[in-house]
């Protein structure tokens, strides 16, 4: 029987993929379809300090082979999350990761240092959201940045630190360095990709915002690549995604180098893609004897 | 569990209108679980997207749904074949509330008709007014009038019913009925709703485009006034009805 759990940072996952912030909210709607212990981990949906509306809708456009998205970061603020969502959640047998995005480096701060108190496993660190005015992505485009601001926000943090990185930039296996440097435990990779869209006939562009976060299977060549590129740059463990959409696509992410996975839009196509895919892996290493999963961490053989 | 996908087989795919289309797919337990106004998101084979598609009709085998092309999604609905196996999940969001002894108005423009007619069907002696663009985007008539008898059409161009909006026939007959329940295109639905103000309850049922469809990926958002101030609700789960009273129609 293969072993399809992992541990990063002493933390124990029942197996590899982990809900991806932003598609599960707090994971209640998805324990409607099947206990949440099937998945190794909800990343909840990016808290900020205090409650969001988020952006006007539409949010969403489906694209070839994905979709657009700009919600905007609505959610009801770090202190409800505390009293409402997170002893639910943690109830639940899976590990919880606290995904915090702020308009300053004082807002990560606050909240670090408030879940820090709390049950959380891990903090992710969204410094890559595309669809807020201040603050998110402009975090995590420079080095001097990611750098900055991972080493303040680890001073008020006393769990393990996960710095979710963007896509958006020119070399991310040298900002992926920086986090490592200045005090990241483990890496996140990659979040959405700024798109657009326009509607022909009307000449509006197809979501409110403008602009957007592309993701789902079209973008998954690029995350595979990244998180490549990362995986020879830095020692601390990464967790993939972008566009991850079935069993094939999980392995050859591990292979590229990611620990555990994260999965997002694949869930608005099929609810059950965590639990397929889980099975998927499980038959390969069965098949391949492949005893443990890292085993296939970064285990590509490159040209 | 509370949510659940199942494979279900077409009955039928006929075009009813210009571009719009009457599905009838094989029913089990959905039809019991499923309440007028909810509905159901449409597995489309190679679209990263489900398409939320409102319940026209169920009975006890049945599910009937009633759908525009629009977009590429519902383009490759359309031409899915009688036979094929159609991959749904449902009952979403919360329905129309209906309450005995009252006498409903149900008032719907466009493709926002379809979920009116399951709605109509559970209440006594419903009035009916719809609405479309012209008489080629004129459906389910016959439907409604087998329901009942006090049944109203107008289109913008007279070329079906009367010339005009659903909101003038509406106003001539607002002391007749207790409640307006309503669904068509944002403009309508706001002005049904001030028509309504002051006098009748009125529930809107609205449209967004949607992500997970179970209210956890939030990008269907409607601006709402609720007990605890203004917030973003999501139409798949909070809605997709709305007492017209609680909805921000022009955020």
């Amino acid at each position: 029987m293969p072993d399809l759990s992992v541990n990063i940072c002493g933390v124990n996952f029942n197996n590899p993929l982990i809900a991806a912030s932003g598609t599960f909210g707090f994971g209640r709607e998805y324990s409607e379809f099947y206990p949440l212990e099937n998945l190794g981990g909800v990343s909840c949906k990016g808290i900020t300090l205090k409650e969001r509306l988020g952006n006007p809708p539409p949010r969403i456009a489906e694209t070839e082979g994905g979709i657009l998205n700009a919600v905007g970061l609505q959610n009801p603020g770090v202190d409800h999350f505390i009293e409402n969502d997170l002893g639910w959640l943690k109830a639940q047998n899976t590990v919880v990761i606290a995904n915090i995005a702020g308009n300053t480096v004082e807002d990560y701060c606050a909240m670090a240092e408030k879940l820090s108190d709390t049950d959380v496993d891990f903090i992710e660190l969204n410094i890559s959201c595309p669809n807020v005015k201040s603050g998110g992505v402009q975090f995590g485009t420079s080095c001097e940045s990611v750098g900055s601001i991972t080493a303040e926000v680890k001073k008020h943090c006393k769990k393990p630190l996960m710095v979710k990185l963007s896509p958006n930039v020119t070399d991310i296996a040298e900002i992926a360095k920086s986090a490592e440097f200045y005090g990241a435990d483990v890496i996140s990779m990659i979040n959405t990709l700024t798109g657009m869209r326009i509607d022909i006939n009307t000449r509006r562009p197809i979501i409110r915002n403008n602009t957007g976060g592309m993701s789902g299977p079209a973008v998954f060549p690029v995350a595979v690549r990244m998180v490549w590129q990362v995986y020879n740059a830095v020692n601390i463990p990464i967790i993939g995604m972008g566009g991850i959409s079935k069993w094939q696509d999980a392995v050859e992410m591990l292979m590229a180098g990611a620990t555990a996975l994260q999965i997002g839009t694949v869930l608005f196509n099929d609810p059950y893609a965590p639990i397929k895919i889980n099975d998927g892996i499980k038959r390969y290493m069965e098949e391949k004897c492949i005893g443990s999963l890292s085993e296939l961490t970064g285990s590509v053989n490159p040209w | 569990m509370k949510y659940d996908t199942q494979n279900f087989k077409l009955l039928k795919n006929e075009e009813i209108a210009d571009g719009i289309f009457d599905w009838e797919v094989e029913n089990n337990e959905l039809c019991a679980l499923s309440k007028c106004g909810q509905f159901v998101s449409v597995k489309v084979p190679s679209r990263t997207l489900r398409r939320p598609i409102s319940i026209c009709d169920a009975d006890k085998n049945t599910l009937r749904l009633v759908f525009q092309v629009k977009g590429e999604g519902t383009k490759l609905m359309s031409e899915m074949k009688v036979g094929d196996n159609v991959e749904i999940l449902a009952p979403l969001g919360n329905g129309f509330s209906i309450e005995k002894g009252k006498r409903y108005c149900f008032v719907g423009g466009g493709i926002g008709v379809p979920p009116l007619l399951f709605s109509a069907k559970q209440t006594d002696n419903p009035m009916i007014i719809t609405g479309f663009r012209n008489k080629d985007l004129v459906i389910l008539q016959d439907d409604f009038k087998a329901v009942s008898d006090d049944v109203y059409l107008a289109t913008d161009d007279g070329s079906a019913g009367e010339k005009g909006f659903v909101t003038d026939i509406l106003k001539e007959h607002l002391d007749e009925i207790d409640e307006v329940c309503a669904c068509g295109p944002i403009p309508m639905l706001k002005a049904v709703a001030d028509v309504c103000k002051g006098k009748v309850k009125c529930q809107v049922s609205l449209e967004e485009r949607m992500g997970c469809s179970v209210g956890a990926c939030l990008v269907c958002a409607c601006k709402t006034k609720t007990k605890d101030g203004i917030k973003m609700t999501q139409v798949c789960k909070n809605g997709p009805v709305y007492d017209a009273e609680e909805v921000f129609f022009d955020a």
